[in-house]
């Protein structure tokens, strides 16, 4: 049975990784879970500095998922790579480090270090933080920044780059051909969703930050429509995430177009989710003869019903 | 830190609408120090999908406990749990209380209604005994006063409505205690925010060391998400810092009360 995966150039053993922000730097869950077993660590969004964050409350608990503005609190490249990267360095599986920035120039000198560090596994731009004032979300609901920021990149690195898109677009279609055509190797789709959710009793938003963004299960249905329309649009892989607690979550998301999945809000409440993730995925595939997990990617039947 | 799942012993009313749980977790059990949580994941739930976080209460061989207030959808769900249910838990978590040495300081701890649960195994485990300020609001809210005059410690307790103690807040007979001697001794609180900040201040002004359990709204309790982050010290300046991974226990001179983001 064959569970790995094209990512660019680089191979992941199987589908399953974490979204970022929801699994820190990898070692916070190393006693928890045998991150040998996962396709890669991704790490949470790091721009150049260090950044402090957003004011507390930072998340919010609703129904089905959890709204979130965290700041993209960070080390800065420095500290991560000072902190975090000896240890990730040591894995067997790959670390995609995400990365943003305020500027065109800052993600791409990001990206830079993060390509003479050596031995990082892909990059993955976050245009689409939807909690930070500048940056973020701004490169990734605007076209021809999007293009800029993702063609700087290419120029910064030789490393595989994935795109982070927002969902916050009318149609994600040119969103997702603008990052292809601008030279990266994949999409993660997507990220959180702008949200908010009001305290009735004081009358204040829940979260200090005002809005955050929304990922959990409620927004599975959305991010899956999100992928197949991405899938359609563009040729290279894209890595599903939103709202994935299941084997069938991911394949749902496998069978929309994504050729790896990432679970993210999951990891909060059930650490072990990825690797019940990759352990149902092998058992789909043996109880249904499927020899090679790519066969499942696109496979959605959208003929009409008889 | 472990994930387990534990079998409920009991799951029992206190007074009011706090209840006592007991589970069995013989690997978790015997790593437990005094002011670490645990971090639960009620199944019931539903829709609701977070764990939530409650301080350890007590601790025998293969089983700990905790004291909860049920108060919102996690605790009222976890309140219908019967003897027998399971639950997963990741424990235990966080930087907890300096246990003092033999011949060291002589602790009073300080307690806001059900912070006293905290407070418990270190009152246990501390090679001096000393003496314990609870408040609450009214006389429901002072909890486990006796397993604290079972290890033959002082407890004094306030409520602000007198309905039990003397009346008022839990700080003026600490102030009064530590007016009368404060060489020697060192405050260790769990409780409502504005009484840590007053303990605190207490600490400061008499030259007391404290130790205090802060708590903030926690997501995923093992220091990935960072969402229960408070300010500390450093520096000139201040960082926020994760009150599940270098907290939830921090020392109370490095607390950066006024910083705000």
């Amino acid at each position: 049975m064959n569970l790995s995966v094209q990512i660019g150039r680089l191979t992941l053993r199987n589908p399953v990784t974490v979204a970022s922000g929801t699994f820190g730097y990898g070692v916070e869950y190393a006693r928890l879970l045998d991150l040998n077993r996962l396709g890669a660590v991704v790490v949470k969004g790091i721009r150049l500095d260090p950044v402090r964050g957003n004011p507390t409350p930072r998340t919010a608990e609703v129904a089905s998922g959890m709204l979130n503005a965290i700041g993209l609190q960070g080390p800065g490249v420095e500290g991560f790579t000072a902190r975090y990267w000896p240890f990730l360095a040591g894995l067997e599986v790959p670390t995609i480090i995400n990365i943003w920035g305020t500027t065109v120039e800052e993600y791409a000198e990001v990206a830079r270090r993060f390509d003479a560090l050596g031995g990082v596994g892909a990059l993955e731009l976050n245009v689409s933080c939807p909690n930070i004032k500048e940056g973020g979300a701004q490169f990734g609901t605007d076209l021809r920044l999007l293009h800029q920021v993702v063609a700087a990149c290419r120029k910064a690195t030789s490393l595989p780059l994935i795109t982070k898109l927002s969902p916050n677009v009318v149609s994600i279609a040119p969103y997702a051909k603008a990052a292809e055509e601008a030279g990266c190797d994949a999409l993660s789709i997507t990220n959180s969703f702008p949200a908010m959710a009001i305290d009735i009793e004081t009358r204040r938003p829940r979260l200090a930050n005002g809005t955050g963004g929304l990922s959990g299960p409620c927004i599975k249905p959305i991010a899956i429509k999100l992928v197949w329309d991405a899938a359609r649009a563009v040729r290279i892989p894209i890595i599903g995430m939103g709202g994935i607690q299941s084997a069938a979550d991911a394949i749902e998301f496998m069978m929309a177009g994504a050729t790896a999945v990432a679970v993210g809000t999951a990891n909060f409440y059930e650490p072990q989710t990825a690797l019940q993730v990759m352990d149902g995925l092998s058992e789909f595939m043996h109880r249904h003869g499927i020899e090679d997990v790519r066969e499942i990617v696109g496979s959605v039947k959208m003929e009409k019903r008889s | 830190m472990i994930q387990d799942t534990v079998r409920i012993l009991r799951n029992d009313r206190e007074t009011g609408l706090y209840y006592r749980l007991t589970v069995r977790a013989p690997r978790v059990a015997p790593l437990i120090q005094p002011g670490q949580f645990a971090h639960v994941r009620i199944a019931f739930l539903g829709e609701a999908l977070l764990r939530r976080p409650f301080s350890i209460f007590q601790v025998a061989d293969e089983t700990f406990s905790v004291l909860y207030k049920a108060v919102g959808r996690g605790t009222e769900a976890l309140a219908r749990m019967r003897p027998g249910d399971d639950l997963s838990v990741i424990a235990p978590l966080g930087h907890g209380f300096t246990v003092p040495q033999p011949g060291g300081e002589t602790p009073l701890l300080v307690a806001g209604g059900y912070g006293m649960a905290a407070l418990y195994l270190l009152a246990q485990r501390s090679p001096q005994k000393g003496v314990v300020f609870v408040g609450g609001r009214r006389g429901a809210d002072i909890l486990c006063e006796e397993e604290f005059r079972a290890l033959g410690w002082d407890v004094r307790v306030t409520t602000e409505d007198g309905s039990r103690g003397e009346r008022g807040l839990v700080t003026q007979p600490l102030i009064d205690e530590v007016r009368r001697a404060a060489a020697g001794r060192k405050l260790f609180a769990c409780g409502p925010t504005p009484m840590l900040e007053a303990v605190g201040g207490i600490a400061s002004e008499f030259g007391v060391p404290a130790e205090l359990s802060m708590d903030e709204h926690m997501c995923c309790g093992v220091g990935v998400c960072l969402a229960c982050v408070i300010a500390i010290r450093k520096g000139d300046g201040w960082e926020y810092q994760r009150t599940c991974t270098e907290g939830p226990v921090f020392d109370a001179r490095t607390i950066a009360w006024k910083a705000r983001g």
